[in-house]
């Protein structure tokens, strides 16, 4: 289990990226955090993968505290950031350089296989494509077997065919070893696609505004009434959380806050 | 699947290159060889139609004679041995000091900050300007020459290593930090591969200043290699030994070059370069 505890951030500028994140998040649980721009999001994904440490609050897996990167936790980011020196098969087995040779190339062939770049072994990053790339990318944080996967906005730069069809093999992925998952998204579409829970943020300081649960089964029909209805659900949810927002600012345009943040 | 075809199509240009990149390839080299061989036939022709006597500036067929010349008595080699030599230590020298103090001001902000300011202002002394000071510390020997070499190959190396490690992708030290790698494995997995093509690139820069910075040493009194070869020349007016001796140079820098490049060429491969595609 994933359990984020009262969690909070502030930057050194004083800019407060988080307050008091409560969020318990059960194992081989699929969760989405999607909401405005300055909601906090990449935020809580680098305190989660220990890139960060929190100002306050902790983070832990199955009661370990997260505090810097833990090998329970992979990490997909929002660029491929494959190394452009190492050859696809090299790039999946960076995390598990500590084992012998032999291990690392039949995990990294499986790992291969499974995110349907069989053969593609051998070829540097800048040979595939941008999909492609995340794919490896995405295997890569896999194969060390992490318990959760953070995926920071992973296909935000895909056209739509090919996110669609990386929703498919980051599913799959997730059935041969259903670790927990946290996905970054702003396409209210992926989340409800992924996710058994979609979390809608809400910004300045970034909290949780509310929480929507996807009951649909997978594979989940975009055209079908339970994905309908969750859809609207998270939709609404998000435009009430931004108005929240505006009305918030319109009655002092010149409270200390705002003098704060200049 | 696009995916397939775009394989397929990779394939076949990869099949279709050959034939024509052996082509270009002889028109590459016979449009580099067309001016100097253009140049060298008018003026031996020149010469031989009495148009000019050729005293200052000897036709190539008597540059060759004197190349055949120097051959045959063996002092040919005797020069160019000794400017290797002298080239390979000063490398050598210039290229260790300078990778390494490059490494410690591109890692360390103390370090950059103490060494960096007093080194930019070093770089700008010409290089001439250091011989009497390196003759009265160094002697008049291979020390003070290989010494000034090494300062010219230094700086290049220095600046080039320094700027690699300081302009690293912090997004790809990321990836090392969430695999947890150690320091040192961060420096061999992550920082090394990454400065590789820049510190490459500065060690050529920095051999080719050493060829520059040879010649002014061996202007400083010495007794043989092709700076000397081209005093003597200027000193017995033979403008054919000179000139014998600046192809040389000209040779072997390229030579020495190519050797760096093609030992270095396997680190490379990764490398998504333009001219691998021409």
């Amino acid at each position: 289990m994933l359990s984020l505890n009262s969690v909070s951030k502030t930057y050194a500028d004083g800019t407060e990226a988080l307050r008091d994140i409560r969020l318990d998040i059960e194992q081989g649980e699929i969760v989405a955090l999607v909401g405005g721009s300055g909601c906090g999001k990449t935020t809580l994904m680098r305190l989660i993968s220990g890139l960060d440490t929190a100002s306050s609050g902790t983070i832990a897996v199955d009661g370990e505290t997260i505090a810097a990167p833990h090998p329970a936790v992979g990490v997909v980011f929002q660029e491929p950031r494959l190394l452009p020196w190492l050859s696809v098969a090299d790039n999946i087995a960076f995390g598990l350089h500590h084992l012998p040779k032999t291990e690392r190339t039949t995990a990294s062939e499986a790992a291969l296989e499974r995110v349907g770049l069989a053969g593609y072994g051998a070829r540097w990053p800048r040979e595939l494509s941008g999909g492609q790339q995340q794919r490896v990318s995405i295997a890569r944080a896999l194969v060390p077997k992490p318990k959760v996967l953070l995926l920071d906005e992973p296909f935000s730069a895909l056209d739509a065919f090919t996110r669609a069809s990386l929703h498919e093999h980051l599913l799959t992925l997730w059935e041969a070893s259903r670790p927990t998952v946290v996905i970054v998204t702003h396409d209210v579409d992926e989340a409800i696609r992924l996710a058994d829970r979609v979390i809608v943020m809400q910004p300045k300081p970034g909290r949780i505004f509310e929480t929507v649960s996807v009951a649909a089964p997978r594979p989940r029909d975009p055209l079908g009434l339970p994905y309908e209805k969750a859809k609207r659900r998270v939709l609404h949810a998000l435009d009430r959380s931004l108005q929240n927002e505006i009305k918030a600012k319109k009655p002092a345009p010149q409270g200390s806050e705002a003098a704060l943040w200049w | 699947m696009s995916e397939q075809s775009l394989a397929r199509d990779d394939e076949n240009a990869a099949l279709q290159a050959p034939r024509s990149s052996i082509m270009r390839k002889v028109l590459h080299y016979a449009l580099a060889f067309a001016l100097p061989v253009i140049l060298a036939l008018g003026w031996e022709y020149a010469v031989h139609a009495g148009w000019s006597n050729g005293r200052l500036m000897p036709p190539p067929s008597r540059i060759l004679d004197a190349f055949a010349d120097l051959a045959q008595s063996g002092e040919l080699w005797t020069h160019i041995v000794a400017t290797l030599i002298r080239v390979l230590a000063g490398f050598a020298l210039g290229a260790v000091s300078g990778a390494v103090i490059g490494a410690l001001s591109g890692v360390s902000d103390i370090a950059r900050r103490t060494l960096d300011p007093s080194l930019q202002a070093l770089r700008s002394v010409p290089s001439i300007a250091w011989v009497p000071l390196f003759l009265l510390w160094l002697g008049i020997f291979e020390a003070s020459k290989i010494a000034l070499i090494a300062v010219g190959v230094f700086f290049p190396v220095y600046l080039g290593v320094s700027g690699a490690i300081e302009s690293i992708d912090r997004k790809l030290v990321e990836v090392g930090r969430v695999f947890r790698l150690t320091p040192f494995q961060m420096v061999t997995r992550i920082l090394l591969p990454a400065i590789l093509p820049a510190t490459i690139i500065a060690l050529r820069a920095g051999l080719g200043l050493g060829f520059m910075f040879v010649v002014a040493a061996e202007f400083m009194g010495a007794s043989e290699g092709l700076g000397y070869l081209l005093v003597d020349g200027q000193q017995m007016g033979r403008p054919d030994r000179i000139l014998a001796a600046i192809i040389a140079f000209a040779a072997l820098g390229k030579i020495c070059d190519g050797i760096l490049v093609i030992l270095t060429r396997p680190l490379l491969r990764w490398q998504d370069l333009v001219r691998s595609k021409l």
